[in-house]
This record gives structure tokens, sequence and C-alpha cells, in this order.
């Protein structure tokens, strides 16, 4: 551990600003990357599905 | 061609959309794992154990983040152009969507690096952004990954798109090392020797060991996000076979 | 056999059906012109007349201007051809694709990047570029809008099939021109301090002949797949 306190791990020797703004933009960019294709593969997977009834109902 | 079978197999099968559905649907499980595993513990060593270093303080914390963006974001430039001549060459369907994936993962990973760049810059020179031959280079990768995204969203046919991106790919590929060479050149020119983030003395173990975990973590990340993506790409554009249908009716 | 091939033939060809059609068309040939000299004028309007910091930047700012009325004129390198389907019957034709696409290249050099040489020395005393650099910036401009020329028609080719090319070509292309730019304003401001201007011009050399190896092949790929999509 490189840090006295939890305090000082957030102060981060007066860089914390710097630091923890970092981290959380690649938390930003890394939680994007994950939830942008689940939600596509979602609304992918319904409208296939409703092209499938319709074609079953025409039929 | 005379002779086609001077490629191992899982080469011709990596050409079938299907087998490569259900191969990442097996792999993604463990790569998720491993890229949530390695990142939190990369973090959690990198913010909280890892020496400061003596000059910088803690923003060098920063180079965790940075180092293993940059990395990705070229090498996924790399991965783009290759597939996209494995697609021009064999006209490999499954080659096309992995550069077409390749794009936007790499544009955000590019910005992530811009990003940290820039803001380790504040505390480092005092300002937001300085024109360093390393985020100069980094800013013209991002205009490269915006070229090939605004040209395939461009097309409207998905062959057409793919054939387009590839050889403005393999084109930004052969012109990538020239631009780094001009851009070093050209600060070296302008900024007489600064600070830079990553060239430094030998760094001890307790500090580089956590960097690999990071950069690990990152290409598992990559590989996930790439996954997810390539499998709903395969889902689109064989919508019309039978075992995409099996798959949503059942 | 009454034929007989020549492998220049098809090149002359070209050259001299484009520099023929651009003859009829002037103001083709006159807009690029227009445009670099009114970027140039934009600058001490903009920033400051003040001689010293116009000496200072003009280099970068004549080189710039180039570049944009270079990138300009691209658009319009195969559009014509494309629509009333000249384009197809090159891309049929058993002459060799490469030296056709070079032959085209270079018409287009001859219209727009020389007049922009010729006239770059107007623009270097209009915004106070010393004497010295003169040499420089027309050495300069005379090997590296020929390479502007070749990438910006990777892009042209690339784009000519769509409606909306124009801005398309500029956001896949100037990232590719930004080597040239380096060393181009480089080159003129080491000739302005009186520092020998070989290797500056041997780097701009080097470009422009990886470019005429390398670009017809890609411009030649890109329009066969424009074509045929």
């Amino acid at each position: 551990m490189s840090f006295e306190s939890f305090a000082d791990f957030i102060d981060m020797g007066g860089h914390g600003l710097y630091v923890w703004m970092s981290y959380a933009i690649a938390l930003v960019v890394i939680v994007m990357n994950i939830v942008n294709p689940l939600m596509q593969k979602r609304q992918i997977f319904t409208e296939q599905a409703r092209r499938l009834r319709r074609e079953k109902s025409k039929s | 061609m005379a002779d086609k079978k001077w490629m191992p197999r899982w080469f011709y099968q990596l050409a079938s959309p299907r087998w490569c559905y259900e191969i990442t649907g097996k792999l993604l499980p463990f790569f998720a794992v491993a890229a949530l595993l390695l990142l939190v513990a990369g973090c959690v060593w990198a913010l909280a154990f890892a020496p400061a270093d003596y000059q910088q303080g803690n923003s060098f914390r920063i180079i965790y983040i940075h180092v293993p963006s940059s990395i990705l974001a070229q090498s996924c430039y790399m991965l783009m152009a290759v597939a996209g001549a494995i697609g021009l060459i064999w006209k490999m369907k499954v080659a096309d969507m992995v550069a077409k994936c390749c794009a936007p993962i790499g544009a955000s990973v590019a910005v992530l690096s811009l990003a940290t760049g820039a803001i380790w810059g504040k505390p480092t020179w005092g300002s937001w952004w300085v024109w360093d031959a390393r985020l100069t280079s980094m800013l013209i990768l991002f205009f490269l990954y915006l070229g090939i995204i605004a040209l395939n969203s461009a097309i409207e046919s998905e062959r057409t798109a793919a054939q387009s991106t590839a050889v403005l790919a393999l084109v930004g590929l052969v012109n990538i090392p020239i631009i780094k060479y001009s851009v070093d050149w050209w600060n070296t020119l302008h900024q007489p020797a600064t600070f830079k983030l990553t060239e430094r003395p030998a760094m001890p173990a307790e500090m580089w060991v956590p960097l690999l975990v990071m950069v690990i973590g990152f290409y598992c990340f990559f590989a996930v996000v790439m996954m997810l993506r390539l499998r709903n790409e395969i889902i689109q554009r064989e919508r019309r076979s039978g075992w995409v249908r099996d798959l949503i009716a059942g | 056999m009454a034929h007989v091939y020549k492998v220049d033939g098809p090149f002359w060809g070209a050259l001299k059906r484009d520099l023929l059609l651009s003859y009829r068309r002037k103001s083709d040939l006159v807009n690029p012109l227009i445009f670099f000299l009114m970027v140039a004028t934009l600058f001490p309007l903009g920033v400051s007349p003040d001689p010293t910091f116009l000496a200072d930047v003009a280099p970068g700012v004549v080189w710039v201007a180039a570049l944009l009325a270079t990138l300009l004129s691209m658009d319009s390198l195969f559009r014509s051809d494309f629509e009333d389907g000249t384009l197809e019957q090159i891309l049929l034709s058993p002459q060799p694709l490469y030296l056709v696409v070079l032959a085209k290249v270079l018409a287009h050099w001859m219209l727009t990047g020389l007049p922009l040489t010729l006239l770059a020395p107007v623009l270097g005393i209009m915004l106070f570029l010393p004497g010295d650099g003169m040499w420089g910036l027309v050495l300069s401009l005379l090997l590296g809008t020929p390479t502007l020329s070749l990438f910006g028609a990777i892009g042209a080719a690339l784009t000519v099939g769509l409606r909306k090319g124009g801005v398309l070509i500029s956001l896949l292309v100037l990232p590719l021109y930004i080597p040239v730019l380096i060393f181009g304003s480089a080159a003129v401001q080491g000739a302005v301090t009186g520092l020998p201007l070989g290797g500056y011009l041997a780097i701009l050399g080097a470009m422009l002949s990886l470019g005429l190896v390398m670009a017809p092949l890609a411009i030649g790929a890109a329009l066969r797949i424009s074509v045929s999509g």
C-alpha cells in the first residue's frame, strides 16, 4: 500500500482530480463499448422475431 | 488455384459465419471473466499499490490507462487492415465483418488515449493540450478511424463498403509509419526534448508489472467487445439463412 | 496482325484527352487558383497584417492553402468520367489500368498543382516571405503537389460512386496529407533561414516515388470497387 489513509488515497498527493478523472473516463468508455453491442443485439433479435412472425402469418 | 489445401483447416472454418458464431459463443464467457479480473486487479494494483513516481508523483498513475489504450488503438488498426486485406483477397465474409467491427472500438479507445493524455498534461505541463509527438500521432490515428467510419456508413452496399474501407485501411497502414516518423521529426524541430509520458529509463518491476496486467486486460476487453459486435453482425447479415431463423424462433 | 500495341499508347492517349477536356472547360481550371489566392488573403485579414508576423507564418499558410486547393479540385477527377460511362469503358478495356490512372493524375496535376506552384511566389510576396525562401517554396511545391494529387486520387476513386463525395474526400485524405505538409513547409522554413534544402527535397522526392509506385494500384482497385458496386 503506498498510501497512509483513505483520504490520502482519494487526494493522490494533490493530483486526485486528474487521476480519478482519467479512470472515470476509462470506465465510461469500457462500459459503453460493452453495453452498446448488447443493446444492439436485443434490437436485432426483436426485429427479426417480428419479421418471422409476419412472414408466418402471411403464408 | 489448383491446390487450395495449403491453409490450415481452421482458416476455412473461420470463413463460415455459423461456425464463427458458435465458437465465439463458447469463448466469450472465458474472455469476459479474464477481462473483468485483469482490469479490476490491474486498476487496484495501479491505483493503490504501485509506487508513486519520484518526479511526477501520483499523476503518474494515469499511465496505466493511457499506455494500454494507445497500444490497443494501434493494434486495432493493424487488425482492421489485415482483416480487410484477407476479405479483399480471399473474399471471406467473416474477415469483412471483423474489419467493420474494429473501427468503432479503435476510435473509442483512441479517444480514451487522447483524453487521458490531455488530462495527464495538465499537472505535468500545466495545460490541457500539448502538441506532443505521441498525442499528435494518436490524434491523426483517430482521424484515420473517423475517415474509415464515415466511408463505411456512406456506402450502402455491404460488400462495396467492406472492400472500399479495406483499401482505405491498407493505404492508411502504409502511411502510418510515414506519419509517425514525420510527426516525431516535426516535434523535435519545434519542441526541444520535453518530458514524455512513456519514455523513461528502466521502470522498476513494481511499476511495469501492473502495466502489463492492464495491457493484457485491455486486449481481453477488446476480444470481448469484438466478439459481441461480430455476433451481432453475423446475425444481421445471415438473417435469411435457416440456422439464424431457428436461433431467433427457438 | 495489323495492330501494334504500344505500352505508352494508353498513357499519352488518356493524358491528351484529359488535358483537352479541361481546356474546353476553363472555369474548372481557374477555380482552384482563385481559391488558393482567397485563402491566403484571409490570413492577414483574420489574424494580423504585421509583416514580421506574416513572414513567420507564410510557409505554413501557402502550403495549407495549396493543400486545400488541391483537395477542392479532387472531387471532379473521376466524376464526369463516371457519370457518362467512360470510366466503365476504361476499366473494361485491355489497356493496363495503372498507366491510364497515372495519366489522369498527371493531367490533374498539370492543371492544378503546376499552376499553384507557379502562382505561389505571388502569394509569397503578398505574405512578405523573405526572398531566400522563394526557391524553397517553388521546389517543395513542385515535388509535393504531385504527391497530394496521387493521394487525393485514392480518395476520389473511393467516393466516385457516392452522391455526396465532396466532404467525405477531405475526411479520408487529409490525414494522409500531413507528412507532405510537414516536410513541405519545413523546407520553406529551412530555405528562409538559409539551411541546405537537399534533405527536405530528398524526403519529399521519396514520398513522391512511393506515391507513384503504390497509389495507382490503390486508385485502380478503388475504381474497380466503386464502379462494380
